[in-house]
């Protein structure tokens, strides 16, 4: 193929996907409900701070511009590329795991131009290795199969937790284990796994970070540590259970206002939020989540194959791994985890990341199963 | 694989397939209902059921963390003597969010304190930038009076206070000003690039010179305090306190004494000079001439003060020992001689005949020699001590440009030659290299070029730190260490630690004759009774109880229309076109000091830098307790001691068995 013949198809393709975009319309508008919200909220929680809001809805327009790439790559394209994608993730995991630069935590590639998280490449791969694997295979799985999917899903999610940074281990681990959990594994066999990651918890006890075991220790007890870590869970909860039914009201939330709050942009936004808004903003919000959790899952059902079916499956359901355990930290349920609520919570690489899951999601429903 | 699963898809039941993941997606998402009604649950729990403890809590909140900056590290010379120091002061403080009217409220205050319009502007500027929670330093440095009137009116300023706080104050002023440097404000282009968390509280970060190269080390890390504070945001009671751990102090190599007294040896003739212990790499004295005050810098230097600074013609804030880069001259010619025997080309008895005009072997422009009619039969010594430059033309064009270039490079010129201060420039070593990079036209490297490379001019420039650097090299016997000014850190409290300086690479000489051969003939600079000698009649050595090494260089500032000798004898004619070196080690025979010194507008190298090198080395040997004999006893060299004076040796200098050896202080008096 010559370098005409590929310009030309580049050019072709670019202009079909702005033409004739193939988009889930209800999700799309989900998201973009759910972005402005999220906006919304930054704007109060920075303190008015419009640059904050600018570089956000910029990422966000950047994440628009990658559904609508996604959307036009088929999956049976992206099936034959899922290896080679697998493979080059995990070794850009190896690679920061030698050579990573960052503020405390290693889990950064610097490209010259820009700053490159391999986990956040992850959070999409995995899901879509084990749907890979799984395609061919005859459902449900049996244990060897499990055991092999595990090992998928161990490497990587070792080599993050090891940066370290649990929240993201713990992303992708789930988005694998959706999969798999969705393929049909016996009811019996999930079981027999639980019981055994019951056990394993001492283990992995032993295996953490001293900073790790003191975040589980402080949400069991935060006012045994109200100067660190027990400081963001009281005042994380004081935000929340002052915002009362109804809320303070817009721009109101004395909490982040007074600083009282960190990192009231970021990993704790949510509170704001809850302040802001009270119990009926946090319903609406989590019927809105539920709502585009539950569109993923009905692409998934409409999808052609099992990869696009497991593949869809496992992303909607691995978002709400993220609305859970960033809601359940917030509120003093789970421990401190670095990880943000969707599309709220300010940063960069994560937005980017979900979105163009989204963008797959786009591709899969527009390569839907053909009705009689 | 591939095989295998089309094997496999034969007993694939695709429909059985679909309706098993339509029931598993209807099972997640049950599943994924019930953990957000879990979700639910827990805020029904804080939002209602708790609602009005944790309301309560909201309006009482009035536990805040406070961050505390660290005491910044102080600065000593190597004797303990202060150079930065911190001093208490008293600043006025606004918290944006509580100034219902912030013109007003400035146009008030402007009646009780008096607020300098660069005050204002730096205030604005900040106040665009922080938190509306945040206090933003409104006047630094309060004097008593300031305070006294600004405690009476108090109450008509809400959100106004006096905050006590530590500043950076430099005891010795200019002296230190290219060394140490200065601290000032943090602004918003630093805040781009800061730990945040670290520099909490902090309002000032290291500018240039130590303060900057060593901020890692400087700054310490911040603590934390609750505090209780009232509606209005002020503190009622401390309720925890997490002390800041303060900076390192940091103690200089450099010897302020010897500092003063480079200082005032150039009598504010524009100039740098830089010593260097060439056992260690230790800088002794590093002084670029005229200085500026590093205090105006601290608490923002007024906009007519830095005019001042910007427009003044000697340009005194131009770092010259760092960024100062000037033709070396004929200070390069030991260098070259030492090429010379090292590629084994030239033993030190080898010589030319100087006529006064040196050729190119079939070209016909001259390459001039100082003395009209030359200086006849010139060896390695005689070439050294009477700066002969036909035998460097001859000795460079047998050695070629990439044997220079790679011993030269060798010894640090042409690239920075690591001290620990940020800014230094690199230089210029012609090479072919060089000249294909920077000379786009002409690319092409000629045998011209190559001739006067070997008497430091041309293409070449150098610093005063490179120089000092390259002759502490030699000095100490070919042993390559970065120079360092900071000798030793110390935790507060605790006694100090070196810093480790370990040389970078093995000795650069290959045969200590050549090293004898080369400081013999830059002693006889010093010592040397005939009159063609540079050094001759400028009593450099007299009275100096050790053998001092030493060789000059005079720079023309512009290249010479023709080769034409130029008969103007004037001085101040000359020195508007010179640029004068002197580079000088003692004791020659096992040196500890090495000098390199740079005069921007000076006649004649050995008579205008040479005496300030020598005053530098009178410092240090004062700086040493006085004259003390060498370690070794002399070797037998042309021009032996003649008679000595007695001092008792120190314990340090002198190990055990050591006789002490006559040393040479009236040497210099048979130059006359």
């Amino acid at each position: 193929m010559t370098i005409d013949t590929l310009r030309i198809r580049l050019h072709r393709f670019l202009r079909r996907v702005w033409t004739r975009p193939r988009i889930d319309l209800p999700l799309a508008f989900a998201l973009l409900l759910l972005c402005s919200v999220g906006l919304v909220t930054l704007y109060s929680a920075g303190d008015a701070n419009l640059g904050l809001v600018g570089g956000q809805a910029a990422r966000f327009v950047l994440g628009g511009v990658f559904i609508l790439l996604m959307s036009r790559i088929p999956p049976s394209m992206l099936r034959n590329w899922t290896p080679w994608l697998y493979a080059g993730s995990v070794m850009l995991l190896v690679v920061v795991a030698v050579l990573g630069e960052g503020r405390g935590a290693d889990r950064w590639l610097n490209l010259g131009i820009m700053r490159f998280q391999p986990s956040e490449l992850m959070k999409l791969t995995m899901p879509m290795m084990v749907a890979w694997y799984l395609h061919p295979r005859q459902l449900p799985p049996r244990w060897t199969d499990i055991i092999v999917v595990g090992g998928m899903i161990a490497i990587p999610a070792g080599l993050i937790a090891k940066q370290p940074d649990l929240g993201t281990a713990l992303l992708v681990s789930a988005a694998g284990a959706f999969a798999l959990f969705l393929s049909g594994m016996a009811w019996w066999r999930i079981g027999v796994l639980l019981a055994g990651a019951a056990g394993m918890v001492p283990i992995a006890w032993h295996f953490m970070h001293q900073y790790q075991r003191d975040r589980i220790l402080t949400m069991l007890n935060p006012e045994s540590d109200p100067l660190g870590n027990g400081w963001h869970i009281i005042q994380s909860q004081i935000a929340v259970g002052s915002g009362g039914i109804f809320g303070k009201g817009f721009e109101q939330g004395t909490q982040s206002r007074l600083d009282f709050l960190p990192e009231h942009t970021t990993d704790f936004i949510f509170a704001v939020f809850c302040e802001e808004f009270g119990l009926i903003g946090v319903c609406a919000i989590l019927v809105l989540y539920a709502f585009i959790i539950g569109r993923c899952l009905w692409i998934a059902m409409e999808a052609k194959d099992t990869y696009s079916r497991l593949l869809a499956g496992a992303i909607g359901m691995s978002f709400f791994v993220y609305v859970f355990v960033n809601g359940g930290m917030v509120s003093g349920l789970l421990p401190v985890v670095g990880v943000p609520m969707p599309m709220v919570s300010y940063g960069g690489t994560s937005a980017v990341s979900l979105l163009v899951g989204f963008g797959v999601l786009m591709s899969i429903h527009a390569n839907r199963k053909v009705h009689d | 694989m591939k095989r295998g699963a089309k094997r496999l898809r034969i007993y694939k039941d695709t429909r059985g397939e679909g309706e098993l993941f339509r029931r598993r997606a209807f099972a997640g998402f049950a599943l994924i209902l019930l953990g957000l009604c879990a979700l639910v649950g827990r805020y029904v729990f804080l939002q209602v059921l708790h609602h009005d403890e944790f309301a309560l809590r909201s309006v009482n909140n009035s536990v805040k963390p406070r961050a505390i900056p660290p005491a910044r590290g102080l600065i000593y010379d190597r004797n303990g003597v202060l150079l930065a120091d911190n001093v208490p002061a008293f600043r006025l403080e606004v918290v944006p969010d509580k100034v219902p009217n912030m013109n007003q409220m400035l146009a008030e205050l402007g009646k009780v304190i008096p607020l300098d319009p660069d005050d204002l502007d730096a205030f604005r500027k900040q106040l665009k930038q922080s938190r509306r929670f945040d206090s933003v330093p409104l006047k630094m440095r309060l004097t008593e009076d300031d305070i006294a009137r600004f405690a009476v009116n108090r109450w008509r300023f809400p959100g106004v206070d006096v905050a006590p706080y530590l500043t950076r104050y430099y005891p010795l002023g200019p002296l230190f000003a290219h060394v140490v440097g200065y601290v000032s404000r943090i602004d918003a282009d630093d805040l781009q690039n800061l730990d945040q968390d670290r520099y909490k509280g902090t309002t000032h970060i290291g500018r240039i010179g130590v303060e900057r190269s060593y901020e890692d080390m400087l700054h310490g890390t911040p603590g934390y305090e609750l505090d209780e504070v009232n509606a209005d945001g002020r503190i009622q009671r401390v309720l925890k306190t997490d002390p800041p751990v303060p900076g390192k102090n940091l103690y200089l190599s450099i010897d302020a004494r010897i500092q003063k007294a480079a200082q005032d040896a150039f009598e504010g003739r524009p100039g740098a000079a830089v010593a260097i212990d060439p056992r260690n790499g230790q800088v002794l004295a590093m002084v670029s001439v005229p200085e500026f005050d590093p205090n105006l810098f601290v608490n923002g230097i007024s906009s007519a003060d830095y005019k001042t600074l910007m427009t003044a013609t000697d340009k005194p804030l131009l770092n010259r020992a760092l960024r100062g880069a000037y033709p070396p001259g004929s200070t390069v010619k030991p260098f070259m001689g030492l090429a010379g025997l090292e590629y084994g080309i030239r033993t030190p008895q080898d010589s030319v005949l100087s006529t006064g005009v040196f050729y190119i072997p079939g070209q016909s422009r001259g390459y001039r020699d100082d003395v009209r009619g030359g200086v006849g039969t010139t060896n390695l010594y005689k070439a050294i001590y009477a700066s002969v430059n036909t035998y460097f033309y001859k000795l460079a064009l047998d050695l070629g440009i990439d044997r220079i270039s790679e011993f030269m490079g060798s010894y640090g010129f042409g690239h920075p030659s690591g001290v620990d201060l940020p800014g230094e420039v690199s230089g210029i070593l012609p090479s072919r290299e060089w000249k294909a990079k920077h000379s786009p036209k002409e690319r092409n490297w000629y045998p011209g070029e190559t001739v006067i490379t070997g008497i430091g001019q041309g293409y070449w420039s150098v610093t005063a730190m490179q120089l000092a650097h390259a002759l502490a090299t030699f000095a100490g016997r070919g042993m390559p260490y970065a120079p360092r000014v900071v000798m030793s850190t110390a935790d507060v409290g605790k006694p100090s630690s070196p810093l480790l300086n370990p040389p970078t690479g093995p000795s650069l000489i290959k045969n200590m004759k050549d090293w004898e051969a080369v400081n013999e003939g830059m002693q006889l600079v010093i010592y040397s009774t005939d009159p063609t000698s540079t050094g001759f009649g400028t009593k450099l050595g007299e009275g100096f109880p050790y053998r001092i090494a030493g060789k000059s260089g005079t720079a023309e500032r512009f290249s010479r229309k023709t080769d034409a000798y130029n008969e103007d004898k004037n001085t101040a004619y000359l020195a508007a076109r010179h640029r004068a070196w002197f580079e000088a080690f003692t004791p020659a025979e096992n040196p500890r000091i090495a000098v390199a010194v740079v005069l921007e507008a000076g006649a004649w190298g050995a008579k205008d830098a040479g005496p300030i090198a020598r005053k530098i080395l009178d410092a240090w040997l004062t700086a040493q307790g006085g004259a003390v004999p060498p370690h070794q006893p002399l070797q037998e060299s042309a021009l032996a001691p003649a008679s000595s004076t007695q001092t008792p040796p120190t314990p340090e200098d002198t190990p055990q068995g050591d006789v002490p050896a006559p040393d040479s202080s009236s040497a210099g008096d048979d130059t006359q």
